[in-house]
């Protein structure tokens, strides 16, 4: 293989303390990881080993008591403010008050492109994730695993290089949780962009990820971290296949070693 | 064939219908209690003077001359529903509009002073909301001022903006839409300040990963978000409006509009004309709250919510 790519997210020895009078959290304990260009990474833990935590602080939605987080080359206020990476949150929040398209389009508006071009690239979005004549709905006529698939139209319309998702499919049935696992990983294989992805699921993360990052609470920290070797094309038969198997038990055994 | 047809046009008319009466039905049987009630309490409240000063001079006299009398007197306690009707029909249809014994051209006076009274105490009311949203100081300054305003009687209140104003040379119109104004601000500014703190950290997360500006944040999601709030706070407004305005009519010994009407029904007991002035301005009242209803049917895209 070629020189590895160049890394889009730089994590060093970054901790997040929430101190308190009572007891003060660790959310995070001094964590180091590297997400380098085209990767599907997926952080996966349970509650409260701050795996959400360490997308927020990549996201400058949460700030780090000590530790650098570079994006890009960007800090990571900086890399925000540069609109490098899409995020998908838990919720689909959307607005109520604006329609399937209106709301894609929300993005867009905000970085200033003229209507036709916001409009277009709206429409475009939306084929992509499947939601073609839905675009003059409102939110609440569309089904919940609908709502997320505008919400993740939404954070790919301005193109970012890196998209970060945390649990997005975590509050869907798990017949919906698996196709759009599916046409996530289509669309990951096509575009080729860096994704960080949340998740307390372990066959969501095998199925979706090329490195799993398996974490550990109080005080949260990286356990250990897992390549996996699956074909890009694989569909959701992979997992009845043993590979699949051998690495969801890695996975599993990992979580139960930072459990214990 | 044709047999069915006319059956299935019959159960569809009949549906119809039924829908119909499911609608208007408890409103019509609420309004014939009303009514019921209304006429007894007519007769009841008027028997005394109709007894003493009509059936007094004659001896076995019957129900039904009690009731025949108490419902058409003159000047009645409580004037019966029908001759209020019959009162506001001949106001309404026998005078030009631009006649001071037409009903509707009280009416168009207050409510012109009733709407741009409304109309400056919403943009002072989301003039002050905006204000307190985006700053603790303003806030902890202005708010108690706010709350404050409200629990001085407009009753008070009225002649001293009307004294005042009037000295400064501003009569007519503008004086009581003040005092209007005065009324409407307040649950404008509540609902406000609730409808653009309404947005979650959800949103403004999202907005923040966006890199949006304030003034983004602002228009594209408190403002749109602080709607559904402001509605219903603009029904509040504009019938509090209202009473503001005939409240203003009063202490100027009101030349016109509806509490000019209601002035001199009561200087020369024509409880009739009070009655129906008050039932001028309750329809006025549901004219306006419905205007602004419709309002917000255009203006709150998005359906149900």
């Amino acid at each position: 293989m070629s020189a590895t790519p160049p890394a889009t997210v730089e994590v060093q020895n970054v901790s997040v303390v929430y101190p308190s009078a009572e007891n003060t959290v660790t959310a995070l304990d001094r964590v180091s990881l590297d997400i380098r260009e085209g990767e599907f990474i997926s952080l996966i833990g349970p509650s409260g080993c701050g795996k959400t935590t360490l997308l927020r602080v990549i996201a400058d939605l949460e700030q780090v008591s000590s530790g650098t987080v570079r994006v890009n080359g960007l800090s990571s206020r900086d890399a925000r403010l540069a609109r490098a990476y899409g995020y998908v949150f838990q919720a689909p929040a959307l607005f109520p008050w604006r329609t399937v398209l209106a709301n894609v389009r929300l993005p867009l508006e905000i970085h200033g492109l003229s209507p036709e071009k916001s409009r277009a690239i709206a429409m475009e979005q939306l084929e992509r994730v499947g939601l073609t004549g839905f675009e003059g709905k409102y939110p609440w006529q569309l089904s919940g695993g609908m709502q997320q698939r505008v919400s993740i139209a939404r954070a790919l319309g301005f193109e970012p290089k890196l998209l970060m998702m945390d649990e997005p499919f975590g509050a869907l049935d798990e017949i919906t949780r698996d196709r759009l696992n599916e046409q996530l990983l289509r669309l990951w294989e096509r575009e080729k962009r860096t994704v960080v992805f949340v998740t307390h699921s372990i066959p969501e993360a095998v199925f979706l990820s090329s490195r799993i990052v398996v974490m550990s609470p109080r005080p949260g920290r990286i356990v250990d971290v897992i390549e996996s070797g699956l074909p890009a094309d694989r569909t959701l038969d992979v997992r009845d296949t043993p590979e699949f198997t051998a690495i969801a038990h890695r996975v599993r055994v990992a979580l139960q070693e930072g459990h214990a | 064939m044709s047999a069915t047809l006319t059956m299935s046009g019959a159960r569809i008319e009949r549906s119809a219908l039924s829908s119909a009466w499911f609608r208007i039905g408890p409103v019509l049987t609420v309004l014939a209690v009303v009514l019921l009630v209304w006429y007894g309490a007519a007769i009841w409240l008027n028997a005394a003077q109709v007894i003493e000063r009509v059936l007094s001079d004659r001896p076995g006299w019957t129900f039904t001359e009690l009731a025949r009398l108490t419902l058409s007197m003159d000047r009645p306690v409580l004037p019966a529903p029908h001759q209020i009707a019959l009162d506001l029909y001949d106001s309404v249809f026998g005078w030009p509009l631009d006649s001071p014994r037409n009903l509707l051209y009280h009416a168009a006076v207050t409510s012109s002073a009733t709407l741009l009274g409304f109309v400056m105490g919403t943009a002072l009311g989301a003039v002050l909301a905006v204000a307190i949203v985006h700053s603790r100081t303003l806030e902890r300054s202005l708010f108690p001022w706010v709350i404050a305003s409200q629990t001085i009687p407009v009753l008070a209140i009225a002649p001293i903006v009307i004294v005042i104003l009037g000295s400064m040379g501003m009569t007519g119109t503008f004086p009581k839409a003040i005092i209007s104004m005065y009324l409407c601000f307040f649950p404008v500014a509540v609902a406000m300040v609730k409808g653009l703190r309404s947005p979650g950290i959800l949103e403004l997360e999202l907005l923040h990963t966006y890199a949006a500006s304030k003034s983004h944040t602002f228009w594209k999601l408190r403002v749109p978000a602080s709607l559904p709030f402001l509605f219903p706070s603009l029904r509040v407004a504009i019938a509090a409006g209202l009473v503001g305005a005939i409240v203003g009519e009063l202490p100027t010994g009101a030349q016109a509009g509806l509490g000019a009407r209601l002035l001199t029904g009561s200087y020369y007991g024509n409880t009739v004309q009070i009655w129906s002035a008050l039932v001028m301005s309750a329809l006025l009242g549901l004219f306006l709250t419905g205007c602004v209803a419709l309002a917000e049917r255009w203006l709150t895209p998005g359906g149900k919510r």
